[in-house]
């Protein structure tokens, strides 16, 4: 028995949420400043997409867009 | 109802929206110019607005509730929501697509997958898949409002359906559609902290996490046979075990609300869009940690309070969750906070509910929107820019209405089983197609469109005659066949139309593909420039 639960298949899945959790706590601690090599220009594309995306909601839906 | 505590609650959390408000609009109008330095949003902004998204009414209310008749099992689902919905959908899906999404310049997920396949059929198809599928998940989160509002103040169902119906149209037409990525931010914050406070809570009234789940793990020993005596003959085994393998009750909890929503979220459009706004990878490392710590406390509170709403019950009522709900699992959750809770938190859970439901509601809006202006009507009809605006604010009009009619048709117990419909028919349609997008050079445009027609095909022809709990409830099966569903033998009235329609889809994806020419190699590497 594990947490007070006896099925295998209930508490592995207790503590398979709190190792997934943990995968991604670590995932992201050794990642913390690693893909911003180029972030300049990522940024750069990034701003483009979002005038399109501006566009096609002022255009097509008839709104404006207040997130920036 | 306490009116005043309730206006406490409701004027310090305007005043909090209107703050966070406040603040975006003032960045928004400083970066007008989209300055390269005014754009490194926050990862924490990023995470916690995907999860808003992701995680919404439907997941804490529905979920929730049917955890308090499927009992811990759904664990798997917080399990896979993490593992999949987190960590693959961000690390292995969301660098690509935002890349290729920025190579391709596409701005819905139907025009992503069109570009990437080179074809307008898979963008209008697409469209029609999400804007005829959507309005079913729309109209589970205005149920799982409408209840919470229902139960919390006392209130009609139908009075308070039809309120909260009334706040979305004005919030369409008023607010412009889509939430405020700061907005959103607050309410995963108010929402990560109100589930802290009820996991914790809930384990301290109940004895601590061992002891808790030790008398919910004897319960079922304890209340009289008669309480669960339907469950049983379907396979129900306790709240701390899983149904017997292979049995009705096993194949909803496994293949319907464990895997058809654990899976199906990879191909979620309004969530695959949001990957198109994130700014760098090294964002998307960072919201992997803060997803990850979000989810899990969401989802799984959800399910382990759902569960243990049984205990609780039991030891103040002498009844098991279900019972008190008069069977409709949808009320378990705002029944549990309601007495459970001390009234201010119960409030205060309430607000935040609503505004997470407004703002996935408004993201659905405006899928439903583009998909019939931009995917549909222009790809259909040839004309770019402009002219669709009408058809756009018509689509969103037929969304909110077809949503609240729905509210008020569908039987009860359906929030967590409607979620699931959408997220198996999204999945069983686009999943193997985008999963080979990003990932496959050699899948072609006839074999992304073979899987994608047998894939919405075979999981609409399930929902429809195959899959007992819709096919009863829309009754088309029966009147044709003259039986309930086309296979009445165990277990195909429960296997979920994901578990047909998926693999089926997937396996016409590759030999097609491996049948027709190659994509051009120019082509190609447009799409997969950088990624």
């Amino acid at each position: 028995m594990v947490l007070g639960i006896n099925d295998p298949w209930i508490w592995s899945a207790y503590i398979g949420c709190i190792l997934a959790m943990l995968l991604c706590v670590v995932y992201g601690v050794v990642n913390w400043n690693k893909g911003g090599e180029d972030e300049e220009e990522q940024i750069k594309e990034e701003i483009e997409w979002h005038k399109k995306e501006k566009e096609m909601e002022e255009k097509e839906l008839g709104l404006w867009d207040e997130e920036g | 109802m306490d009116l005043l505590i309730l206006s406490i609650i409701v004027l310090i959390y305007l005043f909090m929206v209107g703050y966070v408000g406040y603040v975006a609009w003032k960045r928004t109008k400083s970066a007008d110019e989209y300055m390269v330095a005014g754009r490194k949003t926050n990862p924490y902004i990023m995470a916690l607005s995907y999860g808003a998204t992701f995680i919404s009414t439907a997941a804490i209310v529905g979920f929730g509730g049917t955890a308090g008749v499927y009992g811990m099992g759904l664990l798997w689902l917080t399990f896979l929501n993490i593992l999949v919905g987190i960590f693959i959908a961000f690390v292995f899906f969301g660098k690509r697509t935002r890349k290729m999404g920025h190579n391709l310049s596409a701005l819905t997920f139907p025009e992503f997958l069109s570009r990437r396949f080179n074809s307008k059929f898979i963008q209008y198809f697409s469209g029609a898949v999400i804007f005829l599928g959507m309005p079913l998940y729309a109209s589970v989160v205005l149920i799982g409002m409408a209840r919470f509002v229902e139960t919390t103040l006392n209130l009609d169902y139908n009075f308070a359906l039809i309120s909260m119906a009334v706040i979305v149209a004005v919030y369409v037409i008023f607010g412009g559609i889509r939430g405020v990525m700061y907005t959103d931010a607050l309410q995963g914050t108010i929402m990560f902290f109100g589930m802290l406070f009820l996991l914790v809570f809930t384990y301290w009234i109940l004895g601590g996490v061992i002891d808790a789940n030790q008398a919910l793990t004897n319960l079922v020993n304890i209340i009289p046979q008669s309480a669960t005596a339907k469950a049983t003959a379907t396979g129900f085994t306790g709240w701390t075990s899983m149904p017997s393998l292979g049995s009705p009750f096993w194949w909803t909890l496994v293949s319907t609300l464990i895997l058809g929503v654990g899976i199906g979220v990879l191909a979620q459009p309004q969530l695959v869009v949001r990957f198109m706004t994130v700014k760098s990878n090294r964002e998307l490392n960072r919201a992997v940690l803060i997803g990850g710590v979000f989810i899990t406390l969401m989802t799984g509170t959800a399910f382990i309070v759902g569960a243990l709403s049984n205990l609780y019950f039991f030891e103040t009522a002498g009844k098991i969750a279900v019972q008190v709900v008069q069977g409709n699992a949808d009320k378990i959750i705002p029944a549990f906070i309601g007495t459970a809770m001390p009234l201010w938190f119960a409030y205060l859970f309430m607000i935040t509910l609503l505004s997470a439901a407004m703002s996935t509601l408004s993201s659905q809006f405006h899928v439903q929107g583009t998909a019939l202006g931009r995917d549909i009507y222009e790809t259909v009809a040839n004309k770019k820019g402009g002219s669709s605006v009408m058809i756009a604010r018509v689509g969103i009009a037929i969304a909110v209405l077809i949503a609240v009619i729905l509210g008020f048709i569908l039987p009860a117990n359906i929030i967590a089983v409607g979620t699931a419909m959408w997220f198996s028919i999204t999945a069983a349609a686009f999943l193997s197609m985008y999963a080979f997008a990003v990932y496959w050079k050699r899948a072609t445009k006839m074999g992304a469109i073979a899987g994608l027609v047998t894939g919405s095909v075979l999981s609409l022809f399930w929902i429809l005659f195959g899959y007992q709990k819709s096919a009863v409830a829309l009754g088309i099966c029966k009147a044709l066949t003259g039986k309930a569903v086309i296979l009445t033998s165990a277990p195909w009235p429960t296997v979920d139309p994901l578990i047909i329609g998926l693999p089926i889809a997937l396996v016409v994806t590759v030999v097609v593909s491996l049948l027709t020419t190659p994509p051009p190699k120019e082509h190609l590497d447009q799409c997969f420039k950088g990624v």
